[in-house]
């Protein structure tokens, strides 16, 4: 059931893996998902972001924009997710994601994200706590960067 | 001074209603009333034949006798007087059948003058009067309150007469038989007669109250659903329930106030009639035993006196429809005669010649003013010439004049002070055609109707009936015969199915030359990408425009192989008669087509028994249902723990949040018992389920590849064994037919959008607008947007939309002045630019008066006009005006 394969993939993923699987058949239910051409802009740099993608399927690079013009940052894959903190904040893409060959990808609105988190508190919590865990160790990472700093 | 049309004396409403009665059926009231005293000698005369025929004809004797020269038997005497009874009888129907619906006729129309006087004066009030008044008020008045004058208006003169006439006739009888007697029978009468009156002069008063009670009330209800947002976001309701509890409780106290003084009139009539009885009794039989009175004398007028009370009561009861009438009509008149209203010769009538505008003519104030009423005068002393070539802006601070100002410029304000005039001639002395037709206004809030985009447009140039009405002679007769009753009426005879386009205004010949003129002028304004969105989804009749048909197939062709070509990922799944259309519903690939009524509809599918009887023999039946129950199952799952009413819910469930319980329970009785177990109205609910279901979409995996091959075959089956009569119940999708139910745009994918493709929908208009304009249909499509409806007061249009489209009527009439009011101000800054530009380019070398929201926007315009308290503060270029240091340059620097 492809249904069933999409909520693996979001089981994949850090800040979904402790919800209940319930809940994440329902999110997959009600998300759309995209397939996209090679070569196709998934997200651009500098827009305001209003949906997460999941990669299901395919492969995708993503640029950061620089003087020298795009410099190719990270490769993405199966389980992968774009653009997560687009759902959370409205912030500006910080990167652009292109795809390298078909892709397809479960598109997770904002507007949807936020209404099962809404209807769910629990679903909160536990992104929270993951969100917890994230500032932590980049916490620890930028006490250690310090350290190396104030040693070398 | 010139005088365009010949002013009469400005004609009020008739202060009574027995003026109005008698000003416009006076001749008619009399031939009733000679019909009603004509109908008396009958009504004797039938009363009077069956005495002869039980005296003379049947206890008779000395027959044969001789009658109008015959000798007849007394068999043939009887006869005779029976049939002239019968004759007599029917004599008295037709008379009364002849009065009555005289009566009724004569009603009807003087009702319907009332309505249409009313209505037309409505039309003529001024400007401020609606900011008073609310709808709430006026419109029962047009509808409700003034239906039960009409009854009243008919027996207005022959309905007294007559109940008059019988009491006299009796009454004399009386006197004449008895004078003792009668004199005691008719001696309440006076005392009646006066003191009736007087209590009934009580209930009128309050009657009167209650009108204006209700009045206030309906409009009260109309405020609250204008205001309905306000209502809920500041939890109101209760303090208005509380409001109208409290209207209600007045109208109550007023109305059983009614009922207890009405009671007692009739208490009091009552015993007055019961008291004359006693009179008789004691007088009468004083009388006869005083030997001054015969017997049977006293008996006569007994019998007289009892034929009385029918009479008088009618009376009474006209006297009290009388009264109340008469307050209903008083009461109405007054709101319909509020000062100021525009006269009726400079709106209604046709002038002969109207004075053009032109180029070289001048719009003036002197030192003009205008005062809404005693308190308020925004506009103080404006002086200021405008030639009706230039362009003028208009700013100020809000509330300083200037959208009166714009007001006054349009013509749809009369100034209470100083001067305002065309060439010399003013304002107010101008028919209302000079402005209405010659120059156009746009103010704040669109005035959209409740029809087609061009019916919108075309508002701006129907003015009067131009060419009649293409009519076979039998419906010419009905139509002449339909305008010479209405003019029977005091109505308007003008055909409202003639053609009221002034072509020549818009400069465009009857016809598509118009169609294009108008989709050219919506372009100019903004709206040709809006109006070939709402094109493409209209529905068009192919036989109304020949030829479009045939141009939409060919466009649905180059799509196709677009489609087809190689390497190409189409976002658009086409239908094809061999495939199963996985970007289609389960329904539509049954049925190949689209239903037409109700049969086919999707919600019926599963109880059709043709239907049934299809997916049985293609082996479909049992799968089906066990999808139904796998799917509901996945949404008594998914959907479990939310509210049902959770916009998730209405969003992506396929069963509503009321039938979930029902299927929950289905589900479960499955789960002990399997489908076999289960009934065969709950194995229906759950075939109902699967007919929804979009593969691509909603990625269930319930439709596998055996399922598509085997609903393949039940399509064919479907097609080949449809019964005759349900054809027209389905058009079925075919490759090289238009569809005229479905809209152009579903003609030209004669597919399905696929689901889940990036930029799908961005990708598939970019498509449809490539083969739109390779087959060259654009401007068609955008033609039928024309046909789109923009709802009440243009509610399915935006704010923006609906701005834009009351600039299109403006331009389309080419006026020789433009007003603007205000117009832009929810614009935002592109649109209003290129309205702006449309506007001014299209009245390039006419006259332009343009009101700002703000002082900034005045740099393009030639010349400026600062309104400040009332006043005309500054007058010259923009840019000399903002250094100058004065009221402009400090406009500029508060905003």
């Amino acid at each position: 059931m492809a249904l069933n394969e999409e909520v693996e993939a979001l089981r994949a993923i850090p800040l979904f893996q402790r919800i209940e699987a319930s809940k994440l058949r329902l999110l997959a239910f009600t998300s759309e998902r995209v397939r996209f051409r090679p070569g196709d802009l998934v997200v651009e740099e500098g827009d305001i972001g209003d949906a997460a993608y999941i990669v299901l399927e395919g492969a995708a690079e993503v640029l950061v924009e620089t003087p020298q013009g795009p410099l190719k940052v990270a490769d993405l894959g199966r389980n992968d997710i774009i653009g997560e903190i687009a759902i959370l904040i409205d912030v500006p893409r910080t990167a652009t994601v292109r795809t390298t060959e078909a892709m397809t990808a479960l598109r997770i609105s904002k507007e949807l994200f936020f209404r099962l988190v809404a209807e769910f508190p629990q679903m909160a919590v536990e992104i929270m706590r993951e969100l917890a865990q994230r500032l932590d160790r980049t916490t620890n990472d930028l006490r250690e960067a310090r350290a190396q700093l104030a040693a070398g | 001074m010139r005088r365009f049309v010949e002013a009469r004396e400005p004609v009020g409403m008739e202060k009574t209603i027995y003026g109005f009665v008698f000003r416009h059926s006076l001749a008619q009231q009399l031939f009733l009333l000679a019909l009603t005293v004509a109908s008396f000698p009958v009504l004797y005369v039938s009363l009077e034949l069956p005495k002869q025929i039980i005296n003379d004809a049947i206890s008779g004797s000395g027959f044969p006798r001789s009658l109008l020269g015959l000798e007849l038997g007394q068999i043939e005497y009887l006869m005779v007087l029976s049939f002239a009874f019968l004759g007599l009888v029917l004599m008295n129907g037709a008379f009364k059948f002849a009065i009555n619906t005289g009566k009724g006729r004569l009603g009807e129309r003087l009702l319907r003058r009332l309505r249409y006087d009313l209505y037309s004066r409505l039309l003529r009030f001024p400007l401020p009067v609606f900011k008073r008044t609310g709808q709430g008020e006026i419109i029962p008045m047009v509808t409700q309150e003034v239906e039960p004058l009409g009854g009243f208006m008919g027996d207005a003169l022959a309905q007294p007469v007559y109940q008059l006439g019988i009491l006299v006739t009796i009454g004399a009888f009386m006197l004449i038989q008895e004078p003792i007697l009668g004199l005691a029978a008719l001696a309440l009468y006076p005392f009646q007669m006066y003191a009736i009156p007087k209590l009934q002069r009580r209930v009128t008063a309050l009657a009167k109250q209650r009108v204006q009670h209700v009045r206030r009330l309906s409009d009260r209800i109309g405020e609250s659903i204008s205001t309905i947002e306000a209502v809920h976001a500041d939890d109101g309701s209760n303090r208005l329930r509380a409001d109208v509890a409290h209207r209600l409780g007045g109208i109550y106290d007023i109305r059983y106030e009614i009922f207890r003084r009405k009671f007692f009139i009739k208490f009091l009539n009552n015993f007055l009639a019961q008291l004359t009885p006693f009179f008789f009794y004691s007088i009468g039989g004083y009388l006869i035993i005083e030997g001054r009175l015969s017997f049977g004398a006293m008996v006569a007028v007994l019998a007289a006196y009892k034929d009385m009370s029918a009479p008088w009561k009618e009376l009474l009861a006209y006297y009290q429809q009388q009264a109340d009438a008469r307050i209903k009509y008083d009461q109405v008149v007054q709101q319909f005669d509020p000062p100021g209203m525009i006269d009726e010769a400079l709106q209604v009538e046709e002038a002969e010649a109207l004075p053009r505008i032109g180029p070289e003519s001048r719009l003036g104030f002197e030192n003009a003013a205008y005062a809404e009423d005693e308190i308020s005068q925004p506009v103080r002393s404006a002086t200021l010439s405008l030639g009706l070539d230039e362009h003028v802006a208009v700013v100020g601070p809000s509330g300083g004049g200037k959208e009166e100002l714009g007001l006054l410029a349009a013509r749809l304000a009369v100034v209470t002070g100083g001067r305002a005039h065309l060439d010399g001639t003013a304002l107010a002395d101008l028919p209302q055609a000079v402005f209405g037709r010659q120059a156009a206004y746009v103010g704040p809030n669109a005035s959209l109707f409740n029809a087609t985009v061009r019916e919108n447009l075309l508002f701006g140039l129907r003015h009067r009936p131009l060419r009649p009405a293409e009519l076979g002679p039998e419906e010419a007769a009905r139509r002449e015969a339909r305008a010479a009753e209405a003019r029977r009426s005091g109505n308007s005879d003008a055909d409202f199915g003639a053609d009221w386009v002034d072509y020549e205004a818009a400069g465009a010949a009857p016809g598509r030359e118009m169609a294009r003129r108008m989709v050219e002028v919506l372009t100019a304004v903004g709206l040709d990408d809006d109006l070939y969105t709402l094109g493409l989804r209209g529905v068009l009749d192919p036989d109304a425009h020949p030829g479009l048909a045939g141009r939409v197939l060919e466009a649905r062709a180059a799509l196709r192989s677009r489609l087809d070509a190689p390497g190409a990922a189409a976002p658009i799944e086409p239908f094809d008669a061999d495939a199963y259309n996985v970007n289609a519903t389960l329904a539509e690939n049954l049925l190949f087509g689209a239903p037409i009524g109700p049969a086919f509809e999707v919600g019926n599918l599963a109880g059709h028994p043709f239907v049934r009887g299809v997916l049985e023999e293609a082996g479909l039946l049992d799968r089906l249902e066990g999808i139904g129950l796998q799917v509901a199952k996945i949404m008594v799952e998914l959907f479990a723990d939310i509210d049902p009413g959770h916009e998730l819910f209405q969003q992506f469930s396929f069963i509503d949040a009321d039938d979930l319980p029902g299927f929950r329970a289905i589900a479960a009785r499955a789960d002990r018992l399997g489908l076999e177990g289960l009934e065969a109205a709950e194995r229906e609910r759950l075939l109902g389920l699967p007919f929804l279901l979009i593969p691509e979409r909603h990625r269930l995996g319930l439709i596998d590849d055996d399922i598509r091959r085997d609903l393949l075959a039940a399509r064919r089956l479907f097609r080949e064994r449809l019964p005759e009569a349900d054809r027209a119940s389905v058009e079925f999708f075919d490759a090289d037919r238009y569809a005229a139910q479905a809209s152009l745009q579903d003609n030209i994918l004669f597919g399905r959008i696929r689901h889940g493709e990036a930029h799908g929908a961005a990708r598939v208009s970019a498509l449809l607008g490539e083969v739109v304009d390779e087959v060259g249909i654009r401007e068609a499509v955008m033609e039928a947007g024309l046909a789109f409806e923009v709802g009440i007061g243009g509610s399915r249009l935006t704010q923006t939309q609906r701005q834009k489209l009351a600039f299109a009527r403006a331009l389309l009439k080419r006026p020789a002045l433009l007003v603007v009011n205000m117009a832009t101000a929810g614009i935002e800054r592109v649109a209003r630019r290129m309205l702006f530009l449309a506007a001014r380019t299209a009245m390039e070398g006419r006259g332009i008066l343009w009101v700002l929201e703000s002082p900034e926007l005045a740099e393009d315009f030639p010349r400026t006009v600062v309104v400040e308290d009332g006043r005309t503060v500054e007058d010259g270029a923009y840019e000399a005006l903002s250094e100058a240091g004065g009221p402009l340059a400090r406009l500029l620097r508060q905003s």
